[in-house]
């Protein structure tokens, strides 16, 4: 079953096409990445998806309903982290959670939420004094409280320390565990990596690349050999890894010498995203 | 309905919640009445035949509407507005009408409370009477604060930024309070700001308030004022109707 399908999805502002023609569909209980550099369309679909924005064409359907016309019981069952937070800041974390917990029919327990985000001791704390981190963390409660299925994240860690993006994340793997469906948008790659079940890179409106991030990294992307010749640094690129790399033994072999510090790198997400994001 | 009487809850608290804000809209006009009031509340008026404080009284009624309804309710909503706060309330399933409504019904709780005050201050301290037509000021002050509160969102529109937003409502609101007739009476006033003062609901708004508390008008005996009065309400209404955004301003 799906959770989101979108077909030919697009938008302009004015002279500019935003998107042009997206296909994508999210099955229910996936985590989907949607990466792209700024500027390339994510935050337009994710808002289109979510009912803020109004498309120019193609079909959309969000947990079976065109979010153009999403009513209350539609949004009853969607999560929303929006990119930038935004609270009552007079509001403590505890009364927040609580007041917008009432707008849901079965809302999830305050406590429970402020835990699971990790702000259990900052329940009393006015919103207004939270940390940069810490807020992002109630955008991820709010969104939480009333027990979404389908759980929109707009680049939800963007500005974390290490620390803070690793905890942000075992909270999404736990989600994902819970059996939510999550769509998230992010621009570091190893977040897409680690999260997503499946990848899309958006670059300029289009969906430029689709797939695990296994397979993303699978086949187009050059695989890296290095060693060391005379003394000097030798790098190469390979579509055909097995082959170069046979070739390479079998020389020195020959040669009766030995390839030092020999590696042999897979491209990571990274790679991929970069040769495939360049201009 | 449940949900409507919890948001009512919310908006008060966050109204008494932000000190900074309900100082403006809530207590300027009662200090205003106390400062003006201790200055001429004992003092004639020749020209409207009457005395200071009852003057003052039904003047900062008015001047509270505009502050809180009018003014306190544009800079309230912009600042939501500009920090996402009603974005976020569109991604949950209050229903908007909802929100509003509790928006609008808890401001004028709030000017309710405001003018109960400002009589409970005028008879304890100036030794104004208790008006007799409680429903018909009633009347007045609902249709008052609904037709400026309508004028208030529609002011959002034309404020871009949450930092411009006290800047832009207080260069409409202080002046036409004054222009108004809300602390001196406009008999008194040159020409071109009575011409002025001629065209602006704050004006009907007050000297309706004033009929009916000083004068014991009834509403009905008020139906010009009304009139001028609903009119901007339905103006502001359909300004509001036509530019009142509930997403921030794209970067």
């Amino acid at each position: 079953m799906k959770a989101v399908e979108v077909k030919g999805l697009a938008k302009s502002y004015g002279d500019h096409e935003a998107l042009r023609g997206v296909d994508f569909s999210i099955e229910v209980g996936e985590v989907f990445g949607l990466l792209g550099p700024n500027g390339a369309g994510k935050t337009t679909t994710v808002e289109i998806l979510e009912g803020y924005r109004r498309r120019d064409g193609g079909t959309v359907e969000v947990l079976g309903i065109d979010p153009a016309h999403g009513n209350s019981a539609w949004r009853r069952r969607v999560g929303v982290v929006l990119q930038s937070s935004s609270f009552y800041p007079a509001l403590s974390v505890g009364e927040s959670l609580r007041i917008f917990g009432r707008y849901y029919e079965r809302p999830r327990d305050a406590d429970e939420v402020a835990e699971i985000v990790g702000l259990s001791d900052k329940r009393d704390a006015r919103v207004r004094t939270l940390s940069g981190g810490q807020k992002r963390r109630l955008d991820l409660g709010l969104a939480l409280i009333g027990d979404p299925e389908l759980i929109f994240l707009d680049e939800p860690t963007t500005g974390f320390d290490p620390g803070a993006r690793r905890n942000a994340w075992d909270t999404i793997r736990n989600l994902r565990s819970l059996g939510k469906t999550i769509l998230l948008t992010t621009h570091y790659l190893d977040e897409a990596e680690q999260l997503a079940d499946r990848v899309a890179v958006l670059r300029r409106g289009s969906i430029i690349r689709e797939g695990t991030p296994a397979e993303l990294t699978g086949g187009a992307v050059d695989t890296e050999i290095r060693f060391l010749r005379d003394g000097a640094k030798v790098v190469e690129h390979t579509r055909e890894p097995t082959r170069r790399l046979n070739e390479l033994t079998a020389e020195a072999i020959a040669r009766g010498e030995e390839l030092d510090e020999l590696e042999v790198l897979r491209p990571t997400l990274e790679d991929v995203y970069l040769e495939l994001t360049a201009e | 309905m449940k949900l409507f009487l919890h948001e009512l809850r919310v908006q008060q608290l966050l109204f008494w919640r932000n000190r900074e804000a309900a100082f403006f809209t809530f207590f300027l006009p009662i200090i205003f009445f106390l400062m003006f009031g201790s200055i001429y509340g004992g003092d004639y008026i020749k020209k409207e035949h009457v005395k200071g404080a009852p003057f003052l009284e039904a003047g900062m009624i008015g001047y509270g509407v505009a502050s809180t309804a009018f003014a306190g309710l544009a800079i309230t909503m912009v600042i939501r507005r500009e920090t996402g706060v009603l974005k976020r309330i569109r991604s949950t399933p209050l229903p908007p009408a909802t929100y509003i409504a509790a928006v609008l019904v808890s401001t004028f709780v709030t000017f309710l409370i405001e003018a109960a005050l400002i009589i409970g201050i005028g008879s304890v301290l100036f030794d104004v009477a208790v008006p007799d037509r409680l429903l018909s000021l009633l009347a007045v002050l609902v249709i008052g604060s609904l037709a400026f509160a309508a004028l208030g969102l529609a002011l959002t529109g034309a404020v871009r930024s949450a930092e411009g937003s006290s800047a832009v409502v207080n260069f409409v609101y202080l002046p036409m309070a004054i222009v108004s007739g809300t602390f001196f009476s406009t008999r008194s006033y040159p020409q071109f700001l009575r011409a002025i003062a001629d065209v602006l609901p704050l004006t009907y708004f007050t000297k309706m308030t004033r009929n009916v508390m000083i004068r014991n008008h009834h509403i009905w005996s008020e139906l010009g004022s009304l009139g001028v009065v609903s009119l901007w309400g339905v103006i502001g209404v359909v300004v509001a109707l036509r530019v009142f955004r509930w997403q921030p301003r794209e970067a």
